[in-house]
């Protein structure tokens, strides 16, 4: 078990670290374009005062629960179907794995053909990139599901709703969870690319217009960082997920407690 | 035990065959088996691992077809599985997701409230988990989920069960003590069981009858009778002849392979 100070100590010196490596490295080359650290934290603090930066990461993170949502809802059961269902899964496999590997990046311009400049275009890419490694995980998770329980169920005579309720969803949920976190960060991802181009708010939108409309590289990276931050954010909210009661058991650090 | 009641469950030359398991050639499991289990009988069926002990019980309890003969149980012909019998699995069917009150309380969703919960406390104590209640299987030790998996099967109040080496997972000791355990219940709850194992010392300790298989495709090589009283001391010389007896008729080499079986498997 590593002690507190450790857990601490580490993550905050190896960051401290790349920060005084970076400023190093800026001062070294004598770049005056690329910023040093500091540059990039006065950028930041330039945007706040600015007044746009909260409306540009609503921007994002609308997009991002929209698009994002109406994959889970619609990727979880689609997923149940497809998994539960041979027949299903004969007919729809080959059509999923098609257009998985398709980089969601791959379709911005049907996203502009179909939906013009306007919010849908990021949206439908952000459902795009997100349904894929839902679908994927639920799929696998209710094909994983092992016999034993199956036949405890119907041993006990659980069929239907109540199979559905008490064994599969259960049995699945843990799987499905990990899909939903890898479909969060790929979200977080192509909201960026996609506002880069087909908008004009939201913080893709910023870093690609600092760079074109004065070559403001120190706006750039701040943008960069508030990205990391906040898909950090996101990351450790879903991870809260996992540490539900009915789902534990499926998650390593339970395990190994 | 004479035949004059109806048996509470008649094997008549049943038979499995898996069809084209590998390669499209057709897999013959076990040939003609017929049995007669009474009511409340303590049966142990051993065989050597791969012999198609799982695949028997899979059968008799109806999670497979057979491809020929009959299970009859009080007198029908069984089809589907039953919750007045209840399997309890080689691989522990404990459910991880629930607890171990709702693990035991599964099969009877039904009862009312009070009632449920009375059951639950009652199985609870009887197997030795009170205090445990609120515990995912995944904070139980091996023993521990074996024991959830037996208390949920008595809370359903079935009138057989049947058993597919429930301990062995389990290391030497906890195995020794939960067979004694399962005498005890067994005594008091007057089960018919079926008891599968690859572990003929275990099938001395527990059962009425030792039904002893052959290799695949395994058929009932013969069937012996131990009258003898409960607790069993395996080391009087009539059981170490017995033990040899079922070791040749299963077609081993007998020298020490029982208490060498039990060493090897003892982790945890
Ligand atoms: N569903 C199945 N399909 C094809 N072959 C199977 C299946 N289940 C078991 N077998 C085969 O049947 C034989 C007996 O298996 P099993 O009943 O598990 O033996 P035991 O429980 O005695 O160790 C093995 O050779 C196994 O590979
Ligand atoms: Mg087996």
């Amino acid at each position: 078990m590593r002690s507190s100070l450790e857990r601490i100590l580490l993550p905050v010196g190896v960051t401290s670290c790349f920060i005084a490596l970076w400023h190093g490295l800026v001062l070294w080359s004598g770049s005056t374009i690329f910023p040093t650290p500091v540059d990039a934290f006065t950028g930041i603090v330039e945007l706040m005062r600015h007044g746009v930066l909260l409306n540009y990461i609503v921007a994002s993170l609308f997009r991002v629960s929209v698009g994002f949502l109406l994959a889970v809802l619609i990727g979880i059961p689609a997923g149940l179907f497809v998994g539960w269902f041979g027949r299903a899964f004969s007919a729809f496999n080959p059509l999923i794995q098609i257009l998985r590997p398709i980089s969601p990046i791959a379709w911005i311009p049907v996203a502009i053909l179909w939906f013009g400049l306007s919010d849908l275009a990021p949206i439908f890419l952000i459902f795009l990139s997100s349904i894929f490694p839902i679908l994927t995980a639920t799929i696998a998770a209710v094909q994983n599901i092992q016999l034993v329980y199956l036949r405890a169920a119907r041993n006990f005579h659980v069929h239907g709703l109540a199979l559905f309720k008490k064994i599969i969803l259960p049995a699945t949920m843990p799987q499905i969870i990990t899909g939903i976190r890898l479909a969060l960060g790929i979200a977080w991802l192509v909201v960026v690319a996609a506002e880069m181009i087909a908008v004009n708010s939201g913080l893709g939108y910023l870093i690609i217009d600092a760079r074109n409309a004065g070559k403001r590289y120190d706006l750039v990276v701040a943008g960069m960082i508030l990205i990391g931050l906040i898909g950090l954010i996101l990351d450790l909210a879903i991870r809260k997920l996992q540490q539900l009661d009915e789902v534990r058991w499926g998650f390593q650090s339970f395990a190994a407690r | 035990m004479e035949g004059t009641s109806p048996p509470k469950i008649l094997l008549r030359d049943l038979s499995m065959t898996f069809p084209g398991a590998m390669n499209g050639v057709p897999l013959p499991v076990f040939e003609r088996v017929n049995l007669r289990v009474e009511e409340g009988e303590f049966v142990c069926i051993v065989g050597p691992s791969g012999c198609g002990k799982t695949t028997l019980l899979n059968v008799i309890a109806g999670f497979l077809k057979t491809t020929g003969g009959h299970v009859l149980i009080d007198g029908e012909e069984v089809l589907v599985p039953d919750h007045r019998r209840i399997f309890i699995f080689q691989e522990c069917g404990v459910f991880p997701w629930l607890r171990v009150d709702e693990n035991v309380g599964f099969g009877i969703l039904h009862s009312p409230k009070e009632n449920r919960r009375r059951i639950i406390r009652h199985y609870v104590e009887m197997v030795g988990l009170t205090g445990f209640e609120k515990a995912y299987p995944s904070e139980l030790s091996g023993g521990m989920k074996q024991r959830v998996e037996i208390a949920r099967a008595l809370a359903a109040n079935p009138d057989v069960l049947f058993m597919d080496e429930p301990f062995g997972a389990l290391d030497y000791f906890t195995r020794l003590r939960m067979r004694a355990e399962l005498v005890s219940i067994w005594e008091r709850e007057k089960k018919t069981i079926l008891f599968v194992t690859h572990d003929v010392e275990e099938a001395m300790q527990l059962a009425d009858r030792v039904v002893v298989m052959s290799r695949r495709p395994a058929t009932i090589r013969t069937i012996i009778e131990i009258t003898l009283p409960r607790p069993r001391v395996l080391d009087a010389q009539e059981y170490i002849d017995m033990r040899n007896g079922i070791f040749e008729a299963m077609g081993l080499d007998h020298s020490g392979l029982g208490s060498a079986s039990d060493a090897k498997k003892s982790s945890d």
